[in-house]
């Protein structure tokens, strides 16, 4: 959408973005640049390090990246896994398909029942964490759980979801609690799709799967990027699975932002807290670069 | 038409963002207490005019209708009103409020860390003894005779509470606070199950054998009953090592630190031997649920447990049958005093626990600190004096009877209470006043015991991982072998 | 032929809306029910004589009441009113002016809008807080919420805004319109349905955000009921069922409401998609 000339001029420009600038400033550099600070340091909370913390260097990304024990539950590189392992099962496969799902279901249907399941996905998504933890306790109990009543029903026995696979439960749980915002992205997309598309693949008789590899998926390629990067920073930095498990049993479940948590917050250990969010954060950067030459590619193509 | 409606949600949300700002208080609105004051406040010890109003805050993990609802109640209908009242008799307008914290014991530790760190907080903060040494060691809390000055030690309270009491709000013989009472720690059982396995009811185990035995019958007899929970696991935070394993730990005649030479034991046979015993209970014979100490509300789930009467043994300390189990508590038992008893927790075997003692048990306590960052320390230290008068405590006993630290308040109506306390005080010990501890070796024990009732790893290797992390942690010159 | 594969095509459509159904629906059976019962339990239970007394004993916790009634509608309609104000704003601005660096500059802010509302940037939040003399105030709870929400709001807003043709606002400045009116009576009309999925995302967010309200906010009176729902809990540690789920409930509909009021008026869907 490049004007010839542009409606704002740049001056104008920056004065409109400028309390979006000062918000940004004060509440996400500022604190960004003190953990990188601090995470050269040994700052704690609480203990001798408090009053005098020191200049430690690179000692806490080397005792993070420390590769004889890194892979021991509770420690950094068990929880990379568990982070990459739950990233894949909820954001990339639960709340992907789920949400592609929905849409193409519900795509050009109109009722009730649309209506119904539309709003039920919505509801999913915008109920407070606390509430959902709680109500997803419950249903995922061993003993009095929904979950496991209806199992058991089908004869399928009552598995120790909390205990035997946590890890599971939590990427259910968050491909239950995220799946809206995938839904109501590729709704709209699918919305953009001229209906002569499909109408005319239909009269040439192709079948639907047809329909969905030849025409849907590639209309929709930049959406699904798109979805993919946020919601997999969204779920790389959530926080939700710690109101559900904690992290446990046993950090089966101590995903990267848990971890920060744990570190930063019970053992009060600034210094490492903040080692990690910038290991976090290099992530992030990596794959949101991924993405963008993605998309610079597929412009290319097209 | 569009046009006039965004007109109109626009007015709205700009009408409404002033309100927003104007009813936010200004910066420059009256600090209420200690609570908002900025850094740069006047100088701390500046005593107000006197007819300058006061109001001090108080904070504690309490809620009236909810959590320690007791405590709430002994400071909201006692302590508050008292002692404005005799403020108003001295001629001083005092106004005292209660902050009602209904978070956790760790969210309230580290708010309390935040606003110390940054000069605010409450005038009085409930307190866990063994936050003491690192919050001490942090800087964050100075010793009463700094704030309140000399004086302090005048307070008749002082001479009626024992030396080891007085420890538990102590870091190098410094006083940070009052300690409001202690505690200690037995095995509670169900005499019920007990009788329906054969078992006689006034039970006393005098080994760690005695008390798998004991399980083993109740397992054999008593199918769907778990026979004992020892606390293990890292989701049960401090009371794993306290209820779990100190009390093993402690009857292979050693403390977690050893107080004659200062240092940490980290490795030995006596190691091992707990850990086995945890082995024992939990992955090889079932005597216990490792469920129950794996998952996060597992805790909450065995109490739940004791009082449907699927569990029967429990070790706890005296909060379990004074709050947990009493009628009304959060698992409580309408016939609490028929159906359960308890018994002393055995050494592993008779004469072998800590200074060659048969029985074990450990002490905690907590209490209310005074803020360094108080802006009106003689009241606030007025009020923390009342609080802890004998009056004041005695009221305390009627809402829940319990071990108060002073010695002038008798437990009543409880003979059990009474009992438990009387034999198990003389044999208790404590925790160690050393940072390391809370920061450290207490969560690396905590994990320990997971490792191994998780069935994750065995005794030997879990120790391993232990002593390799605590020698790094807390230095190689701070670590020893066990007895 | 046809008739046939439309028939199938139907079929399977129920069949996997009742699937939605259930697997969307059925975690939050417990939330409707339990409220209603007089026994505590997690498993799902028709309550056979339907109660309100667990409702009555939520409405005796004075804090509790007053989280929900004024605590979570200052800190929700602030950040709400915040938020899609100043990102309506970064948005146009980014869309309509050559801002050199505009794509990055809206992926590098979605980046560090990941690291605020994480643990690690709790503790020099708290000290900005501090510093600004905020601390026990709903402001600053609102200021770092809108804070942490605006790069995601301008992310989702430029997208709306990039699909409205710029046809209307060019004459608009041919007739000499200043930017700013251009911007209210022009461009803003045709964002409005963008305007009200940013409003009710950060309405939503604010309304369920725990950890910024709990370390910046003090007295009990001023806790929004994230954290005021932990007062349902006992000495223990335990939750009260009955209690939570009924506060749940109420802490609840709130949202729900808001969320049906907007999609009735203006639908609740994204335009063109986000694809940029």
């Amino acid at each position: 959408m490049e004007q010839r000339r542009p409606i704002l001029t740049l001056k104008t420009g920056t004065f409109f973005l400028s309390p979006a600038i000062f918000f940004v400033i004060l509440f996400l550099i500022v604190p960004f640049v003190w953990i990188i600070v601090v995470s050269f340091t040994n700052q704690s909370l609480t203990g001798a390090t408090a009053l005098n913390p020191e200049f430690v260097g690179l000692q806490n990304y080397l005792d993070l990246f420390n590769f004889d024990t890194w892979l021991t539950r509770g420690n950094f590189g068990s929880s990379m896994i568990i982070t990459l392992e739950f990233v894949i099962g909820s954001a990339w496969i639960g709340q992907v398909v789920l949400g592609m799902g929905l849409a193409i279901a519900f795509y050009r249907r109109k009722g009730a029942l649309r209506e119904f399941v539309n709003t039920l996905v919505i509801l999913c998504w915008i109920i407070p964490d606390v509430v959902v933890a709680f109500s997803w306790s419950a249903y995922l109990d061993r003993d009095y759980g929904t979950l496991n009543a209806i199992l058991n029903l089908i004869g399928l026995g009552r598995p120790d979801w909390q205990l035997a696979f946590p890890l599971f439960a939590i990427i259910l749980f968050n491909s239950w609690r995220g799946a809206a915002f995938s839904m109501l992205l590729f709704s709209s997309a699918l919305a953009t799709i001229p209906p002569s598309y499909l109408e005319t693949a239909e009269v040439a008789g192709a079948s639907f799967w047809q329909k969905q590899r030849d025409i849907i998926l590639p209309l929709l390629r930049g959406h699904i990027l798109t979805d993919m990067v946020l919601i997999t920073l969204w779920t790389f930095n959530t926080f939700s699975p710690f109101l559900l498990t904690g992290g446990g049993p046993a950090f089966k479940t101590e995903v990267i932002s848990i971890f920060t948590y744990r570190i930063a917050f019970k053992f009060f250990d600034f210094g490492m807290g903040g080692a990690i969010a910038v290991v976090a954060m290099v992530i992030n950067f990596a794959l949101a670069l991924v993405y963008l030459l993605m998309l610079r590619k597929q412009a290319v193509y097209s | 038409m569009r046009t006039k409606n965004i007109h109109r949600i626009f007015f709205v949300i700009t009408i409404l963002a002033m309100l927003v700002t104007a009813c936010a208080p200004k910066e420059t609105a009256q600090p209420t207490s200690a609570s908002t004051a900025p850094t740069a406040a006047p100088p701390a010890k500046e005593v107000p005019p006197v007819a300058e109003p006061i109001k001090l805050s108080m904070i504690c993990r309490c809620v009236v209708g909810g959590t320690n609802a007791n405590t709430a109640n002994w400071i909201l209908d006692y302590v508050i009103p008292e002692f404005e009242a005799e403020m108003k008799a001295q001629g001083k307008d005092v106004t005292v409020e209660l902050v009602q914290f209904g978070g956790s014991d760790e969210e309230l530790k580290a708010r309390y860390a935040l606003d110390l760190k940054a000069g605010s907080g409450n005038d009085l903060m409930a307190f866990d003894g063994f936050w003491t040494p690192e919050f001490a060691e942090g800087g964050l809390i100075k010793p009463l005779e700094t704030i309140v000055g000399a004086s302090y030690a005048d307070w008749e309270g002082w001479s009626h509470i024992s030396s080891g009491v007085q420890q538990l709000l102590s870091y190098q013989g410094q006083h940070y606070g009052v300690p409001t009472g202690t505690d200690a720690r037995v095995i509670w059982y169900r005499k019920d199950l007990f009788e329906q396995a054969g078992i006689p009811t006034d039970w006393q185990p005098k080994s760690w054998d005695d008390i798998l035995a004991t399980a083993r019958t109740i397992k054999e007899k008593l199918p769907g009953v778990t026979p004992l929970q020892l606390n293990a696991g890292t989701a049960m935070g401090e009371a794993t090592t306290m209820q779990g394993w100190y009390m093993a730990f402690l009857g292979t005649g050693n403390n977690v630190y050893d107080f004659a030479t200062n240092k940490f034991p980290v490795s030995g046979q006596a190691f091992l031997d707990t850990l086995n015993f945890y082995k024992t209970i939990y992955v090889d014979e079932g005597l216990g649920d490792a469920r129950t100490q794996l998952l996060t509300d597992g805790r909450d789930r065995s109490f739940l447990s004791f009082r449907d009467g699927t569990t029967a043994m429990l070790v706890e300390g005296d909060w379990f049958w004074r709050s947990v189990i009493a009628p009304g508590g959060s698992a409580g038992m309408d016939q609490r005093n028929d159906l359960v008893n308890w018994a002393m927790m055995p050494a592993m075997t008779p004469g072998k626990g800590i200074n060659g003692q048969d029985y074990v048990t450990v002490s905690g306590g907590t209490g209310f600190i005074l803020n360094p960052n108080t802006k009106y320390t003689a009241e606030s230290w007025g009020l923390m004096t009342l609080m802890y008068s004998k009056d004041s405590l005695d009221y305390f006993q009627t809402l829940q009877p319990g071990i108060k630290s002073r010695d002038d308040v008798a437990i009543p109506n409880d003979p059990i209470l009474t009992a438990m306390a009387k034999t198990m005080l003389p044999l208790t010990t404590t925790r160690p006043s050393d940072p390391a501890y809370s920061e450290n070796i207490s969560p690396a024990l905590q994990l320990m015991t997971e490792r191994v009732v998780s069935g994750e790893m065995t005794p030997e290797q879990a120790l391993e991982a232990f002593t390799t992390a605590m020698t790094a942690a807390i230095g190689a010159d701070k670590v020893e072998e066990a007895k | 032929m046809k008739r046939y594969r439309k028939r199938i095509s139907s079929v399977l459509y129920y069949v996997f809306a009742v699937l939605a159904i259930a697997f969307f629906g059925l975690p939050l059976l417990w939330l409707i029910l339990t409220p209603f019962n007089s026994r505590a339990s997690l498993a799902v239970e028709i309550p056979t004589a339907p109660t309100l007394d667990n409702f009555r004993a939520v409405f005796q916790n004075k804090f509790a009441v007053q989280a929900l009634t004024q605590n979570n509608l200052i800190i929700a309609i602030g950040t709400m009113l915040g938020v899609t104000l100043i990102a309506s704003l970064a948005a146009y601005a980014l869309s309509r002016a050559r801002i050199p660096g505009r794509n990055a500059m809206a992926y590098t802010l979605m980046l560090f809008s990941s690291v605020v509302t994480g643990t690690a940037a709790m503790v020099p939040i708290f000290l900005i807080i501090m510093g600004m003399g905020l601390i026990d105030q709903h402001l600053g709870v609102i200021l770092v919420l809108i804070g942490g929400n605006l790069p995601t709001a301008i992310f989702m807003m430029r997208d709306f805004v990039d699909d409205i043709p710029a046809s209307y606002e060019e004459s608009a400045m041919i007739s000499g319109a200043s930017p700013f009116q251009i911007f209210k009576d022009v461009a803003l009309p045709q964002v409005r349905p963008g305007m009200m999925v940013v409003a009710v995302w950060s309405f939503v967010n604010a309304w369920g955000a725990f950890l910024i309200p709990f370390i910046l906010l003090r007295s009990s009176d001023k806790l929004p009921a994230s954290t005021a729902i932990y007062s349902f809990y006992t000495e223990a540690g335990t939750p009260n069922i009955l209690l939570v789920s009924a506060y749940a409930l109420l802490y609840t509909l709130p949202v729900v409401v808001f969320y049906l009021l907007v999609n009735w008026k203006y639908g609740f869907r994204f335009f063109g998609g986000i694809k940029r």
